[in-house]
């Protein structure tokens, strides 16, 4: 048992290990700020930028968390505070069936629903576009970190004690402002690592995204241009370029940067969580 | 009243929002149902694709169905028989330890947060390392991988919330730490267990960025663990991308077959998770019990010695 619990724990490190292994040759040719911060990528020139993949995923993260962030926030309050007891626990499972869906169905509904939607919308902002583009992912994404991030939330309403809540009410607060007074503020750790936790959740999603977000590897200029997030990126190209060792390290390289980014946000949050005083 | 009317403005933001995401659910069925249903048929769910099938012609999707459970189940069962060591482990011989405890969980949680797409690219590079090419059983390598943090936190969740009482009772009557864990834990959690397990199984049938790389494709159901595989999500995709309607109408049905298998997943993950509260019901009688019987004896205690006096 003891082995088994030893040879889980070396998982992490052993995937950082072998990830960095492979990408350091990679580093041995370029410098970290160059391979970070250049904007040209031709893998068979021998040109590794990664700036428009990096660009391209916060992007489509960014965008996805300002759509399902307060949207999750929103509808945790109403589920824990205004509706009925059988309305959350009809919910629950919603949420969980809707966790559950594979990652390419989301994908085949954002070609189906969304990607046609945006470029129907599109032209009245002045834009032309296939409708392929970093909106169409951020919209998906956000629908599939959504019920990622109301779980925890609605967990943590349901923590609160019910103390607080009445000695606000007894002092003449009306529900809405002990919500927005007394209960944001006393469990604004617990928000901001679900959304820290979503973000991480978004940046590593990848098969979704590569099917709606467009895979042009140009650094875009706004959300109805097609974008390129790093871990389309390695989807798309792997298998093509074991022949070129560097290209292979390159997307090692890649698969770093989206591991470390993740793991900080994945620390940071769940150490923000423990700040909560409720638990 | 302009009080009354901002309360009234959010509530209607929240209910809006709660309607969102309860919509963008029976969307997603919905547009699944309504493109795969017309396609679905027995042709398709029994056959293997037959020559010109990806322009059109007949044939269907059992290879990838057949590929999925295989590599599901082999991932799910080789996860289990790591997995539930550690969790025994930890919830029985570190259970005094906290804070190694919080600190096991806390990596755990890591794990569980690192994306498919990057166990997908470590699981290729230990298929370079192991010199196997891409197969079911690199698939189910990479695979296992990414279910077992999922797993373990799984079942940490219910284990540890089983009563110390329990455990000290087993020691206090002579059996050994990994009796009291096969013989008296396990028989308390075993619905919880098959919980956990199904949860997993679903993760696994339902992730392609972490098997793009690694089960390959083909046409054929495989008839040896070293042979390259075709999985449901990978169908769904690979079919997608096809100019030909008929192909990309196939796609539509293919991702019907997966919600359908993760559906009655999630169902039947549902129905063990209730048989457990149960089950929970029950320890938390017994031990209320115990509680009034001791209760009992002290009462009957401070009676006695007022008697007495």
């Amino acid at each position: 048992m003891l082995a088994c619990l030893i040879l889980v724990m070396t998982i992490p490190l052993l995937i950082g290990i072998g990830l960095f292994l492979k990408s350091s040759l990679l580093f041995d040719n370029y410098s970290l700020a160059n391979l970070l911060f250049s904007k040209i990528w031709k893998p068979l020139d021998g040109k590794f930028g990664f700036y428009p993949f990096i660009i391209s995923s916060v992007w489509v993260t960014l965008i996805a968390i300002l759509i399902s962030a307060p949207i999750c926030l929103l509808s945790a309050i109403y589920l824990t505070q205004y509706a009925k007891k059988y309305f959350l626990k009809f919910m629950h499972p919603v949420i969980d069936i809707l966790a559950g869906i594979p990652s390419v169905v989301y994908g085949v509904c954002g070609v189906l629903i969304i990607v046609p939607f945006i470029s129907n919308i599109a032209p009245a902002f002045g834009k032309q576009t296939s409708g392929y583009s970093i909106l169409a992912g951020a919209i998906v994404l956000s629908i599939m970190i959504s019920p990622f991030i109301l779980n925890i939330l609605i967990e943590i309403f349901k923590n609160i004690p019910d103390e607080l809540k009445e000695a606000s009410l007894s002092l003449g607060a009306t529900k809405w402002e002990t919500i927005k007074f007394v209960l944001i503020k006393k469990i604004s750790p617990g928000i901001i690592s679900s959304i820290g936790l979503g973000i991480s959740r978004a940046f590593g999603e990848t098969m979704a995204v590569l099917m709606v977000v467009g895979n042009v590897a140009k650094v875009p200029n706004s959300a109805f241009d097609p974008g390129y997030p790093l871990p389309a990126l390695i989807a798309n190209n792997y298998g093509e370029m074991l022949s070129i060792p560097m290209y292979d390290s390159a997307l090692m390289f890649a698969a770093l940067v989206l591991f470390g980014v993740v793991l900080f946000f994945n620390i940071i949050s769940r150490l923000t969580i423990t700040k909560l005083e409720i638990y | 009243m302009t009080k009354k009317l901002e309360e009234n403005f959010f509530k209607i933001l929240m209910i809006l929002s709660t309607s969102a995401i309860l919509f963008s659910l029976v969307l997603i069925i919905v547009t699944i149902l309504i493109k795969g249903l017309p396609v679905l048929s027995v042709e398709m769910l029994t056959k293997v694709p037959q020559g010109g099938y990806y322009f059109g012609k007949g044939g269907g999707i059992l290879n990838a169905i057949v590929g999925s459970l295989y590599l599901s189940t082999g991932a799910t069962f080789l996860a289990f028989l790591i997995a539930l060591p550690v969790s025994l482990f930890m919830n029985i011989y570190l259970i005094k330890k906290k804070r190694l405890l919080n600190i096991i969980r806390y990596l755990l949680d890591l794990l569980w947060g690192v994306p498919s797409i990057v166990y997908g690219a470590f699981g290729f590079t230990i298929m370079i390392y192991l010199g196997i090419r891409t197969s079911l059983l690199a698939g189910i390598i990479t695979v296992t991988l990414f279910i077992i943090p999922i797993m373990i936190r799984a079942m940490d969740e219910v284990f540890k919330t089983v009563p110390l009482g329990l455990i000290e009772a087993s020691f206090s009557l002579g059996s050994t730490k990994s009796e009291t864990a096969f013989k008296v834990f396990l028989k308390q959690v075993i619905p919880s267990v098959v919980t956990a397990v199904l949860l997993s199984f679903g993760r696994a049938i339902g992730d392609a960025a972490s098997i793009l790389f690694t089960t390959g494709y083909t046409d054929h159901i495989p008839t040896s663990l070293l042979e390259p595989t075709a999985t449901l999500p990978l169908a769904v995709f690979f079919q997608l991308s096809s100019p030909i309607p008929e192909v990309q109408n196939r796609a539509y049905a293919s991702a019907l077959v997966l919600i359908i298998i993760i559906l009655i997943i999630s169902i039947l993950s549902r129905i063990f998770a209730n048989r457990n509260k149960l089950k929970k019901l029950n320890i938390k009688t017994a031990i209320n019990k115990r509680f009034v019987y001791y209760k009992n004896i002290r009462q009957n205690y401070i009676q006695y010695r007022k008697n007495k006096r």
